[in-house]
């Protein structure tokens, strides 16, 4: 036991604290890219928490500012030059670009956050139940799996929420996270099939500990990392799956979030008018977004690996 | 504070014919999956892939179909009200009134035979499916679902075909040539910083892609598969504007996702580096090329082969949106057409359509093992 409270704490240690706690150079968690993906997370937050201190959010709606400015320092099309009270300039319905960008940020965020919890949490008891139990389960949820993997899931999506029309993003998160599930499952699964033979484990079963305590207090602590590197990798599918449905329309559209300035941007032809700064924010944005969770992605994949760490 | 050690080993894996290597987590974990799909795990499928993989497989291939067309289904059933209503609901949001909105609902019920039992209506629907009848599209009625998509779908299989033939061989020699240790060091740097985009979705390097090389270069054309007056043919002309017009949609997909198979494949080809038959092979003074090709290269490509069939729903996924930004005549704008119209029975037969597609190509790539792996044969036992 004392071992997996080590394993459960390095995280904590090596990722929050940095090299204060730990001054041994090859502390796998002093991974670059681990930590310079977390930076770039933990920046984006404090910009957005910084933005809701000083800026006014409720700019973000509609009809509050001028429309089609650019942003400070460029001219629009109309020869306007953008103005410092709406420094990212404004969209074609009076939207704020600066205040759409705080606000929209942490929604298309939340959407991840909720699809990928939701999915993983999943996936954490089908992957252990087929990996570790076998049988009848294994085939059962490897059969769902190896059928749900295949279907392009924005499609049943697309179906789903044609009837709905625009939801909320609870319900979006909550449908995306009908189809977040598989991938997690079968990497589970792979990995609790290559631990459940190893020697700590057998040594356990051979000294009766129930089936619950081997699979979450022996072997669901060594894979932690793993477990770390597919629920990110989760988040990112979600949020594609998210901004994918926003851009096509279905976002909640009062208050928009990245996706849904995408989706009234392309539909407004903002590619073909040059107003860069209406798609091109929300882009950028996400595309950062995205680096950072692959950077953490990579890292976390490199801390559980010790070979791809050597191959640096 | 000695530090925790995750543990890690190499296995050994006696495989189909008695082949035996050792190798570490990454092939492992693969190889577990691809083995554990042929029935290895339980000792059926020594010595070949027995009838028992083929059966399985096709079995996944109808269930995903059935699975499919339930969903699309079942769930729009769930929600309140019916697809009908909802549609003509907000047709008439659209344009303020529309004039006798009940009795339309309701023909339109007696025409769809809306008004029969559920599970009458799942019958008949699941019967249609199965005679290729898709029924008619709401907007333009004359025409059948079938049709429209058999217009579009060969544009959309062109286009996703093209780029992952493309990203998949770029990808993986990027990869190879990465863990290889005869690689130049310019290559080392060049690489990494080339799959700075891996991640980012299709839909946004799409947007890039276009304002950057469209709008403001005009390299590429902005929308379409091809140019107005061109008359589809087999003319030079018309192939060479198709590429123009294509290039930009596929590059979207293909820049963003060849880093993943890179990555995917340097981490194999590490793994493989460490193993007794490279020092053997190198002993032996075998040209390096040939080491790369025969013994990185055809051991790694395998579990890469897996991966791509995991990721074809991905795929297909990027590229619907790809194509509604460049308003590519594929099968994603035809469903942003159909959502824009409210016609939900288009909606419905693209999307069932797709997905039949998408199953056909994992099939087609599972059963393609054999070719890829001689340690793999179709042959029974």
């Amino acid at each position: 036991m004392a071992e997996d409270t080590k394993v459960k704490e390095a995280p904590v240690a090596g990722g929050t604290k940095k090299a204060g706690v730990l001054n041994r150079f090859d502390n796998p968690w002093l991974n670059w890219k681990f930590l310079t993906g977390a930076a770039i997370l933990g920046f984006l937050f404090f910009l957005i928490f910084l933005g809701y201190q000083l800026w006014d959010t409720d700019l973000a709606l509609s009809a509050r500012a001028p429309l089609n400015l650019p942003p400070v320092g460029f001219t629009n099309w109309r020869g306007q030059e953008g103005v410092p009270e709406h420094p990212l300039g404004t969209e074609n319905s009076g939207r704020d670009m600066l205040a759409l960008w705080i606000v929209g940020t942490p929604r298309t965020i939340f959407v991840g956050v909720v699809a990928a919890t939701v999915g993983m949490l999943a996936g954490i008891l089908l992957g252990f139940m087929a990996g570790f139990l076998g049988g009848l389960f294994d085939d059962v949820i490897r059969l769902a799996v190896d059928i749900m993997i295949t279907i392009p899931s924005l499609l049943v999506l697309i179906v789903i929420q044609a009837v709905l029309g625009q939801v909320d993003l609870l319900t979006m998160a909550l449908l995306i996270s009908l189809f977040a599930w598989p991938t997690p499952t079968r990497y589970i699964r792979a990995q609790v099939l290559s631990m459940r033979e190893s020697g700590y484990v057998q040594m356990a079963r051979l000294s009766g500990v129930p089936v619950r305590d081997i699979m979450f207090k022996e072997i669901m602590p060594n894979l932690l990392p793993y477990l770390g590197a597919s629920y990110i990798g989760n988040m990112q599918s979600a949020i594609i799956s998210a901004v994918g449905l926003e851009v096509l329309g279905f976002g909640p559209q009062r208050i928009p979030s990245l996706g849904v300035a995408i989706f009234f941007s392309i539909e407004a032809g903002a590619l073909f008018r040059n107003m860069w700064w209406w798609w091109g924010i929300p882009t950028v944005t996400l595309s950062v977004v995205f680096v950072a969770l692959l950077l953490i992605n990579l890292g976390l994949d490199e801390i559980a690996n010790p070979r791809l760490r050597k191959a640096n | 504070m000695p530090q925790p050690h995750l543990p890690f080993q190499t296995f050994k894996i006696t495989t189909f014919n008695n082949f035996s290597f050792s190798c570490g987590e990454p092939v492992i974990l693969k190889l577990i999956d691809i083995a554990s799909d042929y029935g290895i795990e339980k000792g059926i499928g020594m010595g070949g892939i027995s009838l028992n993989y083929l059966v399985r497989r096709l079995l996944v291939f109808f269930l995903t179909l059935w699975v499919a067309a339930t969903l699309i289904f079942i769930i729009p059933r769930l929600a309140p009200g019916d697809p009908i209503s909802a549609m003509v609901a907000r047709l008439s949001y659209q344009a303020g009134f529309v004039e006798n909105s009940g009795a339309i609902i309701e023909a339109w019920k007696e025409r769809f035979g809306l008004n029969d039992p559920v599970y009458v209506q799942y019958f008949r629907y699941i019967g249609g499916i199965l005679q290729g009848d898709l029924g008619y599209s709401l907007a333009r009625f004359p025409a059948t679902v079938t049709e429209l998509v058999g217009r579009a779908l060969p544009w959309t299989i062109g286009l996703v075909g093209i780029a992952t033939f493309i990203f998949f061989t770029v990808g993986n020699l990027c990869g190879a040539l990465l863990a290889w240790n005869r690689t130049p060091r310019l290559f080392k740097v060049l690489i990494p910083m080339s799959m700075m985009f891996t991640s980012i979705p299709p839909l946004l390097a799409g947007l890039l892609l276009s304002y950057t090389f469209a709008f403001l270069l005009g390299w590429f054309p902005q929308t379409y598969s091809y140019g107005f007056g061109m008359t589809p043919g087999l003319t030079l002309d018309f192939i060479a504007n198709v590429i123009h017009h294509g290039t930009l949609p596929a590059m979207a997909i293909v820049l963003v996702t060849f880093g993943y198979w890179a990555l995917g494949m340097r981490g194999m080809m590490v793994t493989i580096e460490g193993e007794d038959y490279m020092i053997l092979a190198q002993a032996k003074g075998l040209k390096p090329f040939y080491v790369l090709y025969r013994y990185m290269i055809r051991n790694a490509i395998l579990p890469q082969m897996t991966a791509l069939a995991v990721s074809i729903g991905t795929l297909v996924n990027g590229v619907v949106l790809v194509e509604v930004i460049f308003n590519y005549n594929g099968m994603g704008t035809l469903i942003v057409t159909a959502l824009r119209e409210q016609d939900f029975g288009l909606i419905q037969g693209t999307s069932f359509i797709l997905i039949t597609t998408s199953a056909l190509a994992v099939l087609i790539i599972d059963l393609s093992y054999p070719l890829i792996d001689p340690r793999i044969s179709l042959e029974g036992r």
